[in-house]
């Protein structure tokens, strides 16, 4: 038994170091006629289950509009939910074909772990919350304070890095999950959490009292958060990389899941006509049909749409665009454009 | 304060009750309180204080549990509106569908259903042993129903086939913990037996296997089915994580059943292997007449602890992305309409798990006196 196991672990160091370069994960998808996207357990308006049962959120619409690009239907898609220690592995093994899981973009991920990061879709970054009766409106007046803060992550840090380079004590406050530290913060028993600012965002929508806690301005970190998919299968990672590209794109040109059709018909714009498969032929460069990315804007609506839907201001979450909006309006979204 | 450890009221050790005693000292009800609770100054004190601590805790949970709950909103915000500070059970009465089905889709709701009354019909002859044709019935139990219930579950053959990974909820439990404990049981008593066997290849891969899942931790054996195995396959080709899963639980809770099985195998005397040789039983006559029904009986307690640690086991799942009701609660608590409400959910899961684990105890407790007077009638 036990030599059994070496033997099959000697065979998975093996099998782990060299992984199957998989070049045709698009004729897989077709063929299953299912799209396998991992997305996160639970994360307030990023994945989540409505009343039916069924996953919502703004990682899912992405997964959504990737599956009606490449198999005509919104709806054909597996979610695989992973855990942050568990989702890597769930793409490199090959259980799902692509990770919209609120994950952010680092060197050692995209290289140490073989994959291939396709873009941003939320930029993110670590902030704080306190309670408003604190008097304290920027995080250099945090001296002394204690911190409830996530152990294990990279916020953890981040923290340390942010209160050393800046000559201001504090005295960290270990938390296990979100949940916890919100009862402990609402507890008084740290005076600051600390987490990324649209976390911050989402737990405030769950005070009984929001106005009493606010957002300082300082963001300490970036979380550019994004899609990724197993290294190896570049046709693959470029489908995905262009949906995401279509979706910001559309807001750009003022194309929503509503008007594709006038604007098929009736707009002069050659960027507008070429997302919308009018012109050119830029869906046969990934092994597509030029209506590609309609299907998508479609299905979802464009980055825009997306965000009001399941983050923007109309949402409980509340949350403005900020670094997510569009490079014309003073944002970070600056999509390649589809020519 | 139990009624067995009680010494006698003092009503019936008073005098005759034509004397002067008070007429309320006399009311049975009164005296067992009297002797129970207030006889000595230290009793008095320490029930006052008990009072008061049941009070000052229970009074402040069922305001906000029962008084204040609410049990029908369609979101969170919705609740505050209704009482400020209280329950919001609409959280789990809203949803209740997805703790009982999970992520199975709605339409077809109906064959987790069947399954149910199904399993509910399979554990009547095993449970209720005097039940008439129960040895026909038995064969039902092991053979068809679980035919029917994967059938059912999986789909093919006439039903829309149901991805195993939309098992979810406390249908998932279900699954996970009727498989767990139906097969850990025989897959203990032949370890027990192969590791009390006289031939040594028997004995050391059973010992090499006891020892080898009792040394690693339960969610350390899920890691490898989740995440580990599907390198060992072609890619592509993926074995399904809930079969994964289910293996990895069944010898988890094998070995520690063999174990239980052997401590009551040493309970047996030496004499009753004689005896039985001596009438000519062969080793398996003999297991099966003699000794196996003496093992198990002692073993019961031992055995319900093992399934009851195996259910409650299966919550660990969560780690590896599968829903049990703990991880449909944390999916739900991500809705913005219902954030923030942890507490209504996780009391509710822990009550689910709570009424299980209790009847399990209790049938327990029954079948050990049953078989208890049994032994008594015999001499």
């Amino acid at each position: 038994m036990r030599t059994l196991t070496l033997s099959l672990a000697i065979a998975a160091i093996a099998l782990i170091s060299t992984p199957p370069a998989n070049a045709a994960t698009l004729d897989d998808v077709q063929t299953r006629g299912v799209l396998r996207c991992i997305i996160n357990t639970g994360l307030i308006g990023f994945a989540f289950t409505d009343e039916n049962g069924d996953w919502q959120g703004f990682d899912v619409d992405f997964c959504r509009a990737t599956a009606a690009a490449v198999l005509d239907n919104p709806d054909a898609v597996e979610f695989i939910n992973a855990t942050g220690k568990t989702r890597f592995t769930m793409l490199n093994s090959g259980e799902g074909e692509v990770l919209y899981r609120n994950t952010t973009i680092t060197m050692s991920r995209d290289t140490d772990l073989k994959l291939t990061f396709l873009g941003v879709n939320y930029y993110d970054g670590q902030g704080f919350i306190v309670p408003r009766a604190l008097g304290v409106s920027s995080a250099h007046e945090l001296d002394g304070a204690s911190v409830c803060i996530q152990t294990g992550t990279t916020t953890e840090l981040n923290l340390a890095d942010f209160f050393r380079s800046n000559g201001i004590s504090y005295e960290p406050v270990p938390i296990e999950t979100n949940e916890e530290a919100r009862v402990s913060y609402l507890a008084g028993r740290c005076d600051a959490y600390t987490t990324d600012a649209s976390g911050l965002a989402a737990t405030r929508a769950t005070f009984d009292d929001p106005g009493g806690h606010i957002i300082l301005p300082e963001i300490i970190s970036k979380e550019p958060l994004g899609p990724a998919v197993r290294q190896g299968d570049d046709q693959w990672a470029d489908i995905v990389r262009w949906v995401l590209n279509a979706l910001i794109e559309a807001e750009e040109y003022g194309i929503t899941a509503d008007n594709t059709a006038l604007l098929a018909s009736t707009s002069d714009n050659p960027s507008v006509l070429r997302i919308l498969g009018e012109e050119g032929s830029y869906g046969e460069f990934i092994g597509l049909d030029n209506q590609w990315a309609r299907r998508a804007i479609e299905a979802v609506g464009n980055y825009g749409e997306i965000f009001d839907r399941h983050l923007g201001p109309s949402t409980a979450i509340g949350l403005e665009r900020g670094l997510n909006a569009q490079w014309t309006d003073g944002g970070l979204l600056y999509a390649p454009p589809v020519r | 304060m139990s009624e067995q450890t009680a010494p006698p009221p003092p009503a019936a050790r008073a005098p005759a009750p034509d004397d002067d005693t008070p007429l309320l000292a006399r009311n049975p009800v009164v005296s067992w309180v009297w002797t129970n609770f207030f006889s000595t100054p230290l009793n008095i004190a320490l029930t006052v204080i008990s009072v008061w601590f049941i009070w000052s805790v229970g009074s402040a949970f069922l305001e906000w549990a029962v008084f204040n709950g609410v049990l029908f909103a369609d979101s969170r915000a919705h609740c505050r509106e209704i009482v400020e500070h209280g329950a919001c059970w609409a959280v789990v009465s809203s949803r209740i569908d997805s703790f009982l089905y999970g992520l199975y889709p709605p339409a077809q709701h109906w064959r987790i259903n069947i399954t149910f009354l199904l399993l509910v019909a399979a554990l009547v002859p095993v449970l209720w042993d005097t039940m008439p044709h129960r040895k026909r019935a038995l064969l039902y139990s092991a053979f068809v129903f679980p035919v029917l219930a994967v059938w059912l579950l999986v789909g093919g053959l006439g039903l829309e086939p149901v991805s195993t990974k939309k098992f979810s909820g406390f249908m998932l439990t279900l699954v996970i913990g009727v498989t767990g404990i139906t097969l850990s049981l025989p897959l203990g008593i032949l370890l027990a037996l192969a590791r009390r066997s006289s031939l040594p290849v028997l004995r050391i891969l059973s010992v090499v296997f006891i020892e080898f899942i009792r040394g690693v931790p339960l969610i350390t054996l899920l890691f490898i089915a989740s995440v580990l195995l599907s390198y060992f396959l072609p890619p592509g080709a993926s074995f399904d994580l809930i079969i994964r899963v289910l293996i990895m639980v069944t010898l988890f809770a094998s070995a520690y059943m063999a174990e239980v099985i052997r401590g009551g195998f040493q309970s047996i005397p030496a004499g009753q292997y004689e005896a039985a040789q001596a009438l000519g039983l062969g080793y398996w006559r003999s297991l099966q007449k003699v000794i196996l029904p003496q093992v198990l009986k002692v073993s019961i307690p031992g055995i319900v602890n093992s399934f009851i640690g195996l259910y409650k086991d299966t919550t660990l799942v969560i780690i590896i992305g599968l829903f049990d009701p703990l991880g449909i609660g944390r999916s739900l608590l991500s809705d913005a309409a219902w954030a923030g409400l942890s507490a209504e959910v996780y009391l509710f899961v822990a009550l689910f798990y709570f009424c299980s684990c209790f009847a399990m105890s209790r049938y327990s407790l029954y079948v050990e006196r049953k078989l208890e007077r049994g032994q008594s009638h015999d001499r």
